[in-house]
């Protein structure tokens, strides 16, 4: 098993970092009542962990017994769309953006059912011996990524979120909460999740270290909670890796990003080397291998933009910002994504060559 | 276009009112349980209210259209009109509510409404002392998610049953209904709530359910919603549950509401006008750690450049028209930190190059 899921804290007196934002949802939670919940912040802030922990104080340990399920359904146009659930007896939690653009029918058939209905499963009988169940009226549907939800799921909530609050609650996660519509927000509380500041991440990573009886030279811990852009999933994968790679750990030893990551890095090394139709082809390679291993395309683009600035004078910067952010919003409005990333890579080798000739030539 | 089928929304409202029992539980959302009951609850929508009054004491109603604003009461309007016209024991069997979370192909609907509307409406359901006209409300809320296609499908079944139901259709724009729908319905506005609205009814809660909250606390919730009154009412449940016991103060509002701090934005803003690129990257960073909405620090820098006395009218005019943009970027889904980074050296380019 991985570090960060081993090492997960599994109730809220265990979180590490935010015991402010802990003592609140603790207080809130008290006789296991909540509102419908939106957290929202930044990747590897802890939101999920969080989430989990919550419902295990609202339920007792039955919420950490979880199946996963596999469900499908059928649009009306005859579509089998694929859903994968984990679930409790008092929660269920799915990624309804996975069925992409079929996603408001997992919101007005799933959703919709399971919200009417009383509890999960009520094939399973009593539950156990956990005695709060029989306390609480009511059971959570955990739904991750809401912002990548179209507009329209987003729509089917609505009215899900009012009628069915007797016998359900809503917890909603994303990133984004600008992309989540108003209508939805304004019927959630709201809980922001920053990511944790870099000595929160280090004594985090300390403790994990800890645990596995590790000896972390606090240089390391600072590092990588430096690299790791503050994201403390990120950050302990790479501790980890760092301890496959020696121990002791050494102060200096290199923190090694992903592999997709370092594709990009050179990427841009050689896109700043060398402008030429023989290099765009290149680079068009590079771009198909890395959306053939699915990293999004608008991580890739905002990747490798912080990545060709590294190596620019400031003076260019603005200019990749702002192509950066108009090639971005064509991914989105265009099919082939491609084509907007090598668009992309063009328009800073002339950018970059026009430079070059009016500095140096 | 998409298939007619496929896009429909309405269709499998579950008639049977068991998930909607008053919970019992001491949390039940407030904005359901101050849900106006009469026509006479709804506050600040004088001119609707009053127009439906006098058509519940004729009992002659046209068809309906609700537009306005999110949470200026037209779902409850719509609801405790049926309430009223029918009476709370017999309404749930009148009224069939579709909306977006509902969705089937239009066949299912027009089977909906048809199986709804021919179940004649039996004297055994009548209520006395209400004025039970003798026809059922179908209730279309949301029906701006609606596809045009949809809505001229709905065209016709609309006139099929048009003796034995009234339409309700409700929705945030009354734009987006086709002519031919809406042409058919009698159009009443919700305007957002007013100040005093809100101070009354927000107090009325408050006191009810034993906030300890003041007067400054009352008013920057208003001042926050913005006329909203569902984000009202849940701005002061979501504080005082969130801040169990204490008092709800301004501060605690302000945390609750996703507005960002004074000293967050100051810090971006000192970026943007120290004009290095390596300080607005490292400031743009730690603005996405911190996980503030980014459409909520647009509306506040919009607001501060219109403000700013340093930087000349025409170079306001291009960092407002790049907030703009990036508003819109994100309704199409963009990638936050490469629209902040363009917009903050755009906005520095204009504060530094004068
Ligand atoms: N005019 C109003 N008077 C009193 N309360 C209101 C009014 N408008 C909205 N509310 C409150 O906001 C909640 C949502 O109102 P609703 O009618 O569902 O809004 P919408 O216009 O979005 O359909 C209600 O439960 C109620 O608590
Ligand atoms: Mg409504």
């Amino acid at each position: 098993m991985l570090w960060v899921d081993k090492h997960r804290p599994k109730s809220l007196d265990s979180l590490d970092v935010h015991p402010e934002l802990t003592t609140r949802l603790a207080a809130m939670s008290e006789d296991g009542e909540i509102p419908h919940l939106l957290f929202y912040g930044p990747a590897g802030s802890g939101k999920k962990t969080r989430v989990l922990a919550l419902l295990k104080r609202i339920y007792g340990p039955g919420a950490e017994r979880v199946r996963l399920e596999h469900r499908s359904f059928k649009t009306p146009s005859n579509r089998v769309v694929e859903l994968t659930t984990v679930a409790s007896n008092y929660h269920i939690e799915m990624s309804p953006g996975d069925a992409g653009i079929y996603d408001r029918y997992v919101v007005q058939d799933i959703i919709k059912e399971i919200a009417q209905n009383r509890s999960i499963s009520a094939s399973m009988g009593g539950g156990g011996s956990d005695d709060k169940k029989s306390k609480i009226g009511h059971k959570v549907v955990v739904l991750v990524g809401v912002d990548r939800l179209t507009k329209q799921a987003q729509a089917g909530l609505r009215r899900t979120m009012e009628r069915y609050t007797s016998s359900c609650r809503l917890i909603l996660l994303c990133h984004s909460p600008s992309k989540v519509i108003e209508p939805v927000r304004s019927r959630c509380l709201g809980v922001r999740v920053p990511a944790p500041s870099e000595s929160e991440v280090c004594s985090v990573l300390t403790s994990v270290c800890r645990k596995e009886s590790l000896t972390l030279p606090p240089a390391l811990a600072a590092r990588v909670a430096k690299v790791s852009k503050r994201n403390l999933r990120r950050a302990v994968l790479m501790i980890e890796a760092c301890r496959v790679q020696q121990y002791p750990f050494s102060e200096d030893q290199e923190v090694q990003m992903t592999d997709w990551e370092n594709y990009i890095t050179q990427l841009a090394r050689e896109v700043v080397l060398e402008q030429s139709p023989r290099r765009l082809l290149e680079a068009r390679e590079k771009l198909y291998e890395l959306l053939t291993n699915c990293i999004p395309a608008d991580i890739i683009l905002k990747t490798l933009t912080r990545e060709l600035v590294k190596n620019l004078d400031c003076k260019l910067w603005g200019e990749v910002f702002k192509w950066a952010a108009f090639y971005e919003h064509r991914l989105h409005m265009g099919s082939k994504e491609i084509l907007h990333l090598e668009a992309f890579v063009a328009k800073f080798m002339s950018i970059y060559k026009a430079y070059i000739i009016a500095e140096f030539m | 276009m998409v298939d007619v089928d496929d896009v429909v929304m309405g269709g499998a409202a579950d008639t049977k009112p068991a998930a909607q029992q008053a919970p019992p539980a001491r949390l039940q959302p407030w904005v359901e349980k101050y849900r106006p009951k009469t026509v006479d609850d709804v506050a600040h929508q004088d001119e609707v209210t009053n127009t439906l009054k006098g058509a519940i004491a004729t009992g002659v109603l046209p068809h309906l259209l609700f537009y306005g604003p999110p949470g200026t009461g037209k779902t409850s309007t719509a609801l405790a009109l049926a309430r009223t016209l029918f009476g709370p024991d017999t309404y749930r069997d009148r009224i069939l509510e579709l909306n977006a979370s509902d969705e089937r192909g239009i066949k299912v609907v027009r089977e909906k409404i048809k199986t709804f509307a021919q179940v004649a409406v039996g004297r055994a359901t009548h209520q006395a002392g209400y004025p039970c006209p003798p026809f059922k409300v179908i209730i279309l809320d949301e029906a701006d998610t609606m596809t045009p296609d949809a809505q001229s499908a709905l065209r016709r079944t609309m006139e099929t049953y048009s003796t034995v139901t009234r339409f309700c259709l409700i929705c945030n724009y009354v734009t987006r209904i086709i002519e031919p729908l809406a042409s058919r319905c009698a159009k009443f506005r919700f305007s957002a709530l007013g100040q005093g609205a809100m101070l009354d009814r927000l107090s009325y809660i408050s006191r009810e359910e034993d906030v300890k909250i003041a007067a400054d606390g009352l008013q920057a919730i208003v001042d926050l919603s913005g006329g909203d009154m569902r984000k009202a009412v849940t701005a002061m449940q979501s504080a005082s549950q969130f801040y169990a016991g204490a008092e709800v103060t301004p501060e605690v509002l302000v945390d609750i509401a996703g507005k960002i701090p004074a000293e967050v934005k100051e810090a971006l803003w000192s970026a943007i006008k120290s004009g290095s690129y390596n300080k607005i990257v490292a400031a743009v960073d730690d603005f996405m750690s911190s996980g503030y909405p980014l459409s909520t620090l647009l509306e506040d820098m919009q607001e501060a450049t219109v403000a700013d006395t340093t930087i000349p009218d025409h170079k306001k005019a291009d960092i407002c028209r790049r907030i703009a943009e990036a508003d819109r970027c994100l309704i199409d889904g963009c990638n936050e930190e490469l629209q902040l980074l363009d917009l903050a050296s755009v906005a520095a380019r204009s504060c530094c190059s004068q």
